[in-house]
This record gives C-alpha cells, structure tokens and sequence, in this order.
C-alpha cells in the first residue's frame, strides 16, 4: 500500500494489521524511552491547510516515536483562499524529498489529488467532508481494546452526519469489520441518499439507546442554524444530546465516543464525559499508536525492520 | 476562385443525395455529379453538411484572454465543423449594453467563424434590473441570457419575457435555482455523498425550468432552455411543446456522454454547472435528443486556464472544452440517424439563435456556402495538446470517438481543409 486516502485503501484485512501494529507500538509508547529506529532516515512531512493541533501533534508524535523527521508546512491564510494552486504547494513539499505527506485541508479530494502530484506516500489527515481515516482507525482500536473486537457491535453514531468526514470513514470501518451501524440525526444532518449507506437510519436517539455497545457523538457546529438546518441547539441537545438521563439508560457496558473537540453540553453532557465508560482520552492516546503503525506500513518497506509480534 | 467539395453524401433539411458541390463567392453555386472547381476537396466517405452552430460558447473575450480569445475559440469552432457560433455574455465586463455588443461583434469580423452574441438579460448579470435589450437587438442581438446564472426573480423574469417578445428576440435560462443550489459543486446524490462534495439537486434546475414554462404560458413569449440536464426538465419541456408553447432546448454534449461518477476521481475537469448526472439522467438526454424533446446539441464550451485544474475541486470554477469535440461524441453517444445528428447540429439550434437562412440553411444553387465535411467512421482519440483552444481543460483526454471533420468552409472560404487550419 503506497497511500492512505481512505478506508476504502486498507479494507478488513489492513485495518487488522493496523491494529496489530498497533498493539506493539502502544507497548513501546509505555517504555521509560519510548521510540524505535523503525523509520529512521526517513521524513515526514505535515501539509495542513487547516489548523489541527491534535491531529497534527498526533502524526508528529507518532514519527518521532519511530525515529523519522518531521517537517512542518504552515501554509498561511492567504494561500488557503480561493483560487490557490494546490499542486504548487505539493511540488515545493515534495522537493524536499519527503518520504510521505500527511494532508490535511478543507476540500474533500485534495490528498487524492495530491497523491497525483508527488512521489512521497500520502497520508489522508481529514479532507473537507470526505474522510478521517486515521480517526476512524483509533476508534477501532479502542473499540476492540475496550470490548474484545467490533465485529458484532451495535454502534450508534449520532450527530452531524452530512458533514463529517469521520462519519465516513468510520461507516465503512466499522461496516466492513462487521459491526451493525446506525446512524442517528435530523434528516437535515444526514447526507444524501443516505440509503445507499451500509447502515440502519434513525431519527430518535431514544429508540436506539438501549440497544446498542457504542454511542459514538459528533460535533455540531453552530453554523447549522443558520443554514436552516437545525432550529437551535437548545433543540438538538434535547433531542439527539447524550444528556445524563439518556446516559443513564445505556448497557453499563456500553462506550461513549466521540472525535473530539467536544462542544459540551450540546452533544455529550459534561458529567457522562467523566463516566468511566466515556473513552474521549483513550481515543487521544490511541491515535499515536494507530498513527505509528499508519506510517510504519507505508514506510517501513524492509520486513527485517517489523518489530516482533507485529503480524505479517 | 471556386471550390468543389467532391464525392461525398449531401445532407440538408431536405434530404440525402449523393453529389458535389460546388461554391463561389460566398454562395453555393451547384449540387450534382461530375461538378469541378479552382480547388478540389475530397469528400469521399464524407457527408457534406451545413456548418455546425453552436448557441452556446464561452469565448472569454473580453476579460479572461488567458483561458480563449474570440479568436482561438472560433478556431476550435472550425476545427469542430462550426461554422457559427453564439458567444455567452458572461465575460467581464459581461455582454450587457451596445457597447460590448460591439467589441465582441468587431473581434468577431476577424475570427475564421461567423461569431455572434447573446446579450444579458440583466443589467451586469445580477437579475436586479432589466438590461437595454432594444439597443442589443438593434446590433442583431437574437438570444438573451444571464447565462451562468438563472434569473432567480419570477416578477423580474415575466417581465423581461414581454418585453423581449415585443422586440421578437427569445430568452434563453440557465435554469438553476440559487437558494438550492447554493454551495454545491456536482450533482447531490449516492457520488456526492460518498466523496463528501457538497451537491446541487436535480431541483434546483427543474423548478426553474417549471417557473419559466408557466411564465412562457402566461405572457405568450417563448423560452429557451440551455443545457438541461435532467429527466424531470426534459420531461416538463416534452409536454410544454405537446401544449402548443413556444419552447425549445438545448442539451450538451457531456450532458449525454458523461455521469457524476467521473467526479470521483476528484479531478475538477469534470466540475461543470449544470453538473454531471447520474445515468438516468443521461439517458433522459439522448430520449429527449432522439424524440424532438431537445432541440439542438450544445457544447457549453468553457475554456479554463491549466491552473484551475490544480485546484481543490470545491474552488475550481465549473466548465469543460466542448467545440472540438461535439461531433465526435454525438456520433459515438447517440444511436440517431446521420440526418438527425446534422439536424441538432444546424439547422435546428440556427432556428433558435435567429440565424436560419445564414447557417443550417438547404445546400442548394444560390444558398449560403457555410459547410462542414465530416467523416462518419473516421475513429480518433482526444489529445488535449492537439486542440486549438487556447485551454485544455476536456474531460475527454484520451478517449477515443468516431466522426472526425475533414473540412469547413466559412462563407464559401475554406478554413479547414483536411483538418488544417487556414489562416
Ligand atoms: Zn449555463
């Protein structure tokens, strides 16, 4: 695998292996010094048109660990207007000879169409509306650290579904793993033809709550009122928020996920963010590990290089 | 200096027949076996035609040169086998008043095509004010439109439609209601909501193409609609034209050939607006082109620089190369007879633009010696390189079509001569 632009590149199969790598790296980041050679030599560089402080920390984070450069791009404002070429900023990337790309930007399809224009590995950080692979991946990853595995799981994800690209990327994760997946929102917040998705629709957070292992929260922006989308989040939070009493009728088992950053109170209620089934800071710490193993199995070529224990 | 076109099928309004033809001086001067000439051209294999005319192009000129000048464009036209075209006022500033009407009119008198316009309908595009209709009309302006933009105000709209009908000219909508549309950049449906790229429904296009027949019915004037692209509106227009209104429409060439699956690729030379379609709605082009539903082909022709393909799809603007190819992909796309495809071709959209009698006209003694050979089996393969466009922006790149032209001839002037350019 060259790139990683969406789930779609790793399938079942890659996803698996990801998890697997995974685990080793999560034993590494728990060493007194938490770093291997792995991808030493090797560079990474962070293209992020968008500002992302955790996602970004979290790639740089995970290149370090496994001993690669990190170079920083910070494109400025005035390039990411309307009208900027990407592919000029890709060739000025990659003439530094990175050995993969880690994009991040506001239009859905920019790290497609930079996997065109470079020879580096392109890692897919969020696009527009279109994808979060690597979020999606730790979500995985938590899922089947806290409950054993996904496939088999009832997870509902609810919130703004029509725009988030970890809404995508984590249907077809959690699909193709053979979890049951139903989406819950307003249907002004679900994308069209929403029907050829993998998935069950709903519109009531109420009628799913009981029955399912995950409750998986996403952010809602406050623009929605303005585009008629929502009446006011007053009004969704008492429809679709996670408020204590909704929490309160879960499996105790059950996980409460969300990507972060939390609006509180609009979609989870503060105090169910505390509750020990509430995974928010898991899922923080698994992205590093899920991030190690992303570069490492677009980078590290060499099989002599894998660590111990790491799959295939 | 006379021309013979020798040895090819004559197609026209009025028919097939096998025959040379032979012109002079601007004119055809005969039709029949065994003709000569000062010049020969071969047409063996080759249907003769009138020239193609286009009702839709963006030339560009004046305000964006770099993408296509009035002059670059109508040598793609010819090299399409047009030998009219009508330039879309949406330049800058836009074709709105006398002024630019003649700027464009005058550039036009050196092109290797005759170049006509259309006017806007509103002052600046803008759909707030009416613009001077009267004193575009009198330069021969025939076809109104804010193309680019539909005029969103049914008060406004009504009242431009009785005042054009008084001056006997016709608007021409890009039907494409803003407040659905808004924010889109290809069709919504399962491809838009996979790739995560904001989409423009099938609506937003079809309510304005029912306002606008109501208005047609209301006020009396007619309608034309540009570049329809969904089954709904060719639908509504069918039963329009089987209640007696006066409207007719255009489809273009990608329209028919191309669905919004080919935006996966995220590549924007596949970004137009109107935006490519599911299949149905493809399919519902070529129904309306091979029943009458549609009346001409269109090519929408949109130069844009090489830069704009190197932008996020999301920021690029909408539009594709469309002159140089339309033959071609009526040929390979639709299953219509040769006189049919000639017809949507000629003189069909030249009844629409006001220009029959010029272009589209009989090919007959003392008839205007505007013609395009072309071979019908003649197979290639587009190379965006070898256009004559200034931009290169077709989504077409290395695909391959059959129905090649060999010839045109441009008020009995020859301009392309097997597939050359004659300056
Ligand atoms: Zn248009």
């Amino acid at each position: 695998m060259k790139h990683l632009l969406s789930i779609n590149d790793l399938g079942a199969e890659g996803i698996d292996e990801v998890c697997r790598l995974a685990d080793h790296f999560t034993e590494v980041s728990q060493r007194p010094i938490p770093k291997v050679p792995a991808l030493r030599g090797k560079t990474v560089a962070m293209l992020f048109y968008e500002d992302s402080t955790r996602t970004r920390l979290s790639f740089e984070v995970a290149a370090r660990r496994l001993s690669a450069d990190v170079m920083g791009f910070s494109v400025s404002a005035s390039s990411v207007n309307k009208g900027e070429s990407v592919r000029d900023t890709v060739a000025t990337v990659s003439a530094m000879g990175p050995d993969a790309i880690v994009v991040r930007h506001r239009s859905a399809g920019v790290p497609q169409q930079t996997a065109a224009w470079t020879d580096a590995s392109v890692i897919n950080a969020g696009d527009g509306w279109h994808e979060h692979p690597t979020q999606a991946l730790l979500d995985c990853y938590t899922i089947r650290d806290r409950l054993g595995s996904v496939a088999g799981r009832r997870i509902v994800i609810v919130g703004d579904i029509k725009h988030s690209r970890v809404a995508r990327s984590c249907v077809m994760a959690f699909t193709v793993l053979g979890a049951k997946v139903t989406l819950v929102a307003p249907p002004t917040l679900l994308p069209p033809e929403v029907g050829s998705w993998p998935v069950d629709i709903s519109f009531s957070l109420d009628a799913v709550l009981s029955d399912c292992d995950v409750v998986y929260g996403l952010r809602v922006q406050k623009e929605r009122q303005s585009e008629a989308l929502l009446p006011s989040l007053r009004e969704y939070t008492a429809q679709w928020g996670l408020t204590a009493a909704r929490a309160a009728r879960l499996h105790p088992d059950a996980l409460v996920m969300h990507p972060g950053p939390v609006n509180r109170g609009v979609e989870i209620a503060p105090e169910v963010l505390d509750q020990p089934n509430a995974t928010l800071n898991e899922q923080v710490r698994h992205g590093v590990a899920v991030r190690m193993a992303v570069l490492y199995l677009l980078l590290a070529a060499d099989p002599d290089l894998r660590p111990e224990g790491a799959g295939t | 200096m006379s021309t013979v076109i020798k040895g090819g099928l004559v197609i026209d309004q009025t028919g097939e027949r096998n025959g040379d033809v032979v012109v002079e001086d601007g004119r055809v001067v005969a039709v029949g076996p065994d003709l000569s000439g000062d010049e020969v051209l071969d047409a063996s294999g080759c249907v003769v035609a009138p020239g193609f005319v286009d009702i839709h192009a963006h030339l560009r000129q004046p305000g964006a040169e770099e993408a296509e000048t009035i002059e670059t464009g109508s040598w793609a036209a010819v090299r399409g086998g047009y030998s009219a075209v009508v330039a879309m006022p949406n330049t800058n500033p836009p074709i709105d008043c006398a002024a630019v009407v003649q700027e464009v009119l005058a550039l036009g008198r050196l092109a290797p095509c005759d170049v006509y316009t259309s006017g806007a309908i509103t002052v600046g595009r803008k759909g707030e004010q009416l613009a001077p209709m009267a004193e575009m009309a009198a330069l021969g302006v025939r076809l109104f439109t804010d193309d680019g933009r539909g005029v969103q105000e049914a008060g406004l709209m009504r009242r431009a439609m009785e005042y054009a009908a008084g001056l006997g000219v016709v608007l021409a909508q890009h039907c494409e209601v803003d407040s659905l549309a808004a924010g889109g950049h290809m069709h919504e449906g399962e491809w838009s909501s996979r790739l995560g790229i904001p989409g423009v429904p099938a609506e937003a296009e079809e309510l304005m193409v029912m306002r606008d027949i109501a208005l047609s019915r209301f006020t009396g004037a007619p309608i034309h609609f540009q570049h329809l692209s969904t089954r709904g509106s060719i639908a509504m227009v069918r039963a329009a034209r089987e209640a007696g209104l006066e409207v007719t429409a255009e489809a273009a060439t990608h329209h028919f050939t191309l669905t919004d699956e080919a935006c996966a690729s995220y590549d924007p030379v596949f970004k137009v607006n109107p935006p490519l379609r599911p299949a149905d709605d493809r399919d519902a082009v070529r129904e309306g082109l091979a029943d009458g539903a549609v009346d001409a082909i269109a090519t929408d022709h949109a130069p844009h620089s090489p830069d704009t393909k190197e932008m996020p799809f999301d920021q690029a603007p909408p539009g594709m190369l469309g002159l140089e190819t339309a033959l071609a992909l009526a040929l390979t796309e639709l299953n219509l007879p040769l006189a049919e495809v000639v017809g949507l071709l000629t003189w069909q959209p030249a009844a629409i633009a006001g220009l029959k009698g010029v272009h589209g006209a009989p090919i007959a003694p003392d008839g205007p010696a505007n013609l395009c050979v072309f071979d019908p089996n003649e197979t290639w393969t587009v190379d965006p390189d070898a256009l004559a466009s200034r931009s290169r922006n077709t989504p077409y790149a290395g695909r391959q079509v059959r129905g090649r032209v060999r010839h045109t001839i441009v008020g009995g002037r020859p301009v392309l001569v097997d597939q050359e350019m004659r300056p």
